[in-house]
């Protein structure tokens, strides 16, 4: 390899990092100013515990995320059940829901004062036993239940691609449905099993909204609480600091264990699967099961929230809305594109730059998706804050040039997001053989028709995975939104933000309502996508 | 239809205007911009009343107190903002503190809004007070078993207590106010007690807490009266009440909602009149008003809901000094694991 085809990707990807590299080292220059005092009372009274739960609630989650989205992609993909394709798509719609909803509308139906236990007292008496809605459990499953759809649609990917030969090498060991998933499917599709683990411990450790209305505290709450309490932003940053710095560590020891293996596709020539018949009871269970998790995961929560939103829609529903949701929809689509358009350029510079640069910039670029959305955001308007100064310094004109515009925002949402698109496109290019670029490049091809008439095509499926995934996150993002948009830039998640902050919670249902039903139409493109990939090939 | 495609025009063009930082201004006079963490339902009718009235655009954003102080403290001389206005006297306090209000001398003000609903160095003037006191079951307690914030640690509220998280500013400005009132000591003793008491694990909102004394689950809590102020508002029957603690001590604890005038305003004249709009009497009606508070102009009223749980004397400690000691409260309140 020449040194101009690895220098450039190697650049490339450290241009991609850049604005990640910026916003950490204002959050580094930001916890300069931690108080030496505060830090040393976290440490007696706080650090521990917030330490300890964050653990509890992070691997509580990707456990039952990993369990529910593993095996449901299993059954919609290798087996046959009474309702099968309805669910392949169906048990991704979770996805529209955000964590913080589906939170609330946990705590306000299910616990002690909530209209469920209310009605079942009412008729069973008083002394009806019913489980701590508002406990770790509660809040682990609920973090679950969101979460759990990225960890279905990385495994479902994995499993179509691998096809048919995987099963049939299984049935022919004479393993059966179970056997073949946990013994040759799972091994098989580790690495975007592991991508979508880690996609959903990430949104643990950020996550605000739905351990705030638990109440349970975690490192995000802890920086909140150094920020918005005892006002030391400095302190705020430094804690974020030390998770990131957890995070990183917990990415690196993830990838040693992983180790050197390298997975492309089992086999180019993909045929569609022969799916294994559940006959009788057994598909029965599956159909439960299936349908359990769809009800508790969403349907029964939307239903909450279409109660609430019908009581409010007479008083808060009018034209503004249409304006909300075409914002709301417009930043998601904007966002999404770049960060597959960087995830790109990170994508296929990891896979051709020969030094470990392109790798590390990529690492660096896609750990925003870790960092609380506020912290983010904190990091965003003082970078964007210093160049403004600089700007008007050059022209000795006062004003915002780049702060509170719409580029502040989408700066923000890609620092956040690009790791939701580096994830499937890097499975995807993991699944491109290189035998297949080395015999392009042996027919003369250059580097840039190899990417447009080899990677492109091939990608298709993982780079829609990704526009997909970052555009119904960026509808239900809230810190980084509020914090660096421009004026007259409200959108859908602003207004839930509005309603919740008050208390308000029932009024915030028709946003709510909103977001998940605009969210619902990627969703539906997504699944189609996915099934038609899945006839066709 | 033909709407929908103008307002997909409208939008990519102020989509352009925004990507090009373009001011969007329209109206005639210079546009007054406020960063409030009072959110949009509680302000956006009053705004757009006084721009009109005034022939001017009002231009807002909303968010919490503590991004809107980083977002100011980033954007320094170059802000656009000209007013600050916090639901919470300790933002005020820290943004003061921070050096990114600037003092107002106004008669008006001055006179309409009470001493220790401002600041003395005219920075910041409450608008709203919310009172935090206590909330009991009309149909499980007797008002006369209730007297102090402190007795509420007696043995005999043991299971039957309430509160919302430690993590709140309502309740960390509560705590602040004991400290500055009774001490450090005794009120850690006090927090200890409550938390003794709890018949459930502390509340994530007032409102969820005030639900579960109706169902039973707990008989008295601590919580902002305008709240309830809301839930009697959607039923009159809700079977809790009011009690104002302390009436025999330091009176009632109060926080506000209130503004400042930035410290690079390009505004400045248009803020400090749109203050004292706020505060003058038929405005303050309505500001407190849609929010179930108490008008911060001690000669206006407030609602009827708001007035049949009776006349209380707060408690007259500034409120900014409440802020001052709030990290001192947070971390009593940390020592004490109240969650």
């Amino acid at each position: 390899m020449n040194t101009a085809r690895t220098l450039g990707p190697a650049l490339a990807a450290t241009a991609v990092a850049l604005p990640m590299a910026a916003i950490i080292a204002a959050v580094v220059y930001g916890a300069g100013g931690a108080d030496a005092e505060l830090w040393a009372h976290l440490r007696e009274y706080v650090l521990a515990q917030v330490a300890w739960n964050t653990v509890v609630l992070v691997v509580g989650v990707v456990a039952i995320a990993m369990a529910l989205g593993t095996s449901l992609a299993w059954l919609t993909a290798a087996c046959e059940f009474p309702g099968r394709s309805f669910f392949s798509w169906a048990l991704l719609l979770p996805m529209a829901m955000p964590a913080y909803v589906l939170a609330f509308v946990a705590v306000a139906t299910l616990d002690y004062a909530g209209a469920v236990p209310m009605a079942l007292r009412g008729w069973f008496g008083g002394s009806l036993p019913w489980p701590p809605v508002r406990s770790t459990g509660g809040v682990i499953l609920v973090l679950a239940l969101a979460g759990y759809p990225y960890v279905y649609l990385m495994a479902r990917g994995a499993f179509l691609t691998h096809g048919a030969r995987v099963l049939e090498a299984a049935q022919s060991l004479g393993l059966g449905p179970w056997q073949g998933l946990f013994r040759v499917a799972v091994p098989l599709a580790r690495p975007w099993l592991a991508g979508g683990a880690a996609l959903v411990a990430m949104e643990t450790l950020a996550d605000f909204g739905a351990v705030s209305v638990f109440n349970y505290d975690t490192f995000t709450t802890a920086i909140y609480k150094a920020w918005f309490a005892l006002f030391s932003i400095g302190t705020a940053l430094a804690l974020a600091l030390l998770l990131l710095a957890l995070v990183a560590a917990a990415l690196a020891l993830e990838r040693a264990a992983r180790g050197r293996a390298r997975y492309a596709a089992a086999d180019a020539g993909y045929r569609a699967p022969q799916r294994l018949p559940l006959a009788g009871a057994r598909g029965w269970i599956a159909f439960g099961y299936a349908a359990g998790v769809l009800a508790i995961g969403f349907a029964l929560p939307a239903v909450a929230l279409a109660h609430w939103a019908w009581k409010v829609a007479p008083v808060d529903l009018d034209a503004r809305y249409v304006d909300y949701v075409l914002r709301t929809v417009s930043l998601a689509a904007m966002a999404s594109l770049a960060c597959l358009a960087l995830a790109l350029v990170l994508g296929y510079s990891t896979r051709h730059a020969a030094t470990g640069i392109a790798a590390g910039a990529a690492r660096v670029a896609t750990l925003g998706y870790a960092v609380p959305g506020t912290v983010l955001a904190v990091g965003v308007v003082t970078v964007l804050g210093a160049l403004d100064h600089g700007i008007a310094a050059l022209t000795g004109r006062e004003g915002l040039w780049l702060q509170g515009t719409v580029l502040a925002l989408l700066l923000g949402y890609v620092a956040r997001f690009l790791a939701v698109a580096h994830g499937p496109v890097q499975g995807g290019f993991a699944r491109i053989r290189p035998s297949l670029e080395e015999a392009a490049r042996g027919l003369g091809f250059g580097a840039g028709r190899v990417f447009a008439r080899l990677h492109l095509p091939l990608l298709g499926a993982g780079a829609g995975t990704a526009v997909l995934l970052v555009f119904v996150d960026v509808m239900k993002e809230m810190p980084i939104t509020l914090m660096t948009r421009p004026f007259g830039w409200d959108t859908l998640a602003v207004r839930v933000f509005e309603m919740t902050a008050e208390g308000e919670w029932e009024r915030a249902a028709l946003p709510s309502l909103a977001i998940m039903v605009a969210g619902l139409l990627p969703v539906a493109l997504l699944t189609w996508r996915m099934e038609r990939a899945a006839r066709t090939a | 239809m033909s709407t929908l495609v103008s307002r997909t025009l409208g939008l990519a063009a102020t989509l352009a205007m925004s990507l090009a930082g373009a001011d969007q201004a329209q109206a005639t006079g210079d546009p007054l911009v406020v960063y409030t963490a009072r959110k949009y339902q509680l302000v956006d009718e009053l705004f757009q009343e006084y721009g009109r009235e005034r022939g001017i655009e009002v231009k807002f954003v909303t968010d919490d107190g503590a991004p809107l102080i980083a977002r100011l403290t980033a954007e320094g001389a170059n802000s656009p903002a000209d007013l600050l206005i916090t639901v919470d006297a300790g933002d005020l306090w820290r943004a003061t503190e921070a050096g990114l209000l600037q003092p107002v001398k106004s008669a008006m003000l001055e006179s309409a809004i009470p001493a220790h609903l401002r600041d003395p160095g005219g920075h910041w003037f409450g608008l709203a007070v919310r009172a935090r006191t206590i909330a009991y079951s009309a149909e499980r307690v007797k008002p006369s078993e209730l007297s102090t914030y402190v007795a509420l640690g007696d043995a005999k509220w043991k299971g039957r207590l309430c509160l919302r998280s430690g993590k709140h500013a309502y309740n960390q400005s509560l705590v602040a106010m004991m400290i500055g009132d009774i001490g450090e000591e005794a009120t850690e003793r006090m927090v200890r007690s409550w938390l003794a008491n709890l018949a459930a694990e502390p509340f994530s909102s007032d409102t969820l807490m005030l639900k579960a004394i109706a169902a039973g689950q707990c008989d008295v809590a601590i919580a902002n009266s305008y709240y309830l102020g809301r839930l009697q508002n959607e039923d009159p029957s809700f079977p809790v009440q009011i009690f104002w603690a302390d009436q025999g001590g330091r009176g009632t604890h109060v926080n506000i909602s209130g503004g400042g005038v930035t410290k690079h305003a390009k505004n400045r004249a248009e803020a400090v009149r749109f203050l004292e709009w706020l505060a003058s009497p038929g405005i303050q009606k309505r500001f407190a008003a849609v929010n179930f508070e108490f008008p911060a102009n001690a000669d206006v009223e407030p609602l009827p809901t708001v007035l049949a749980w009776g006349r209380f004397q707060p408690n007259l400690v500034n409120v900014g000094t409440i802020g001052k000691t709030q990290p001192a409260a947070v971390k009593l309140m940390d020592r004490a694991g109240w969650r």
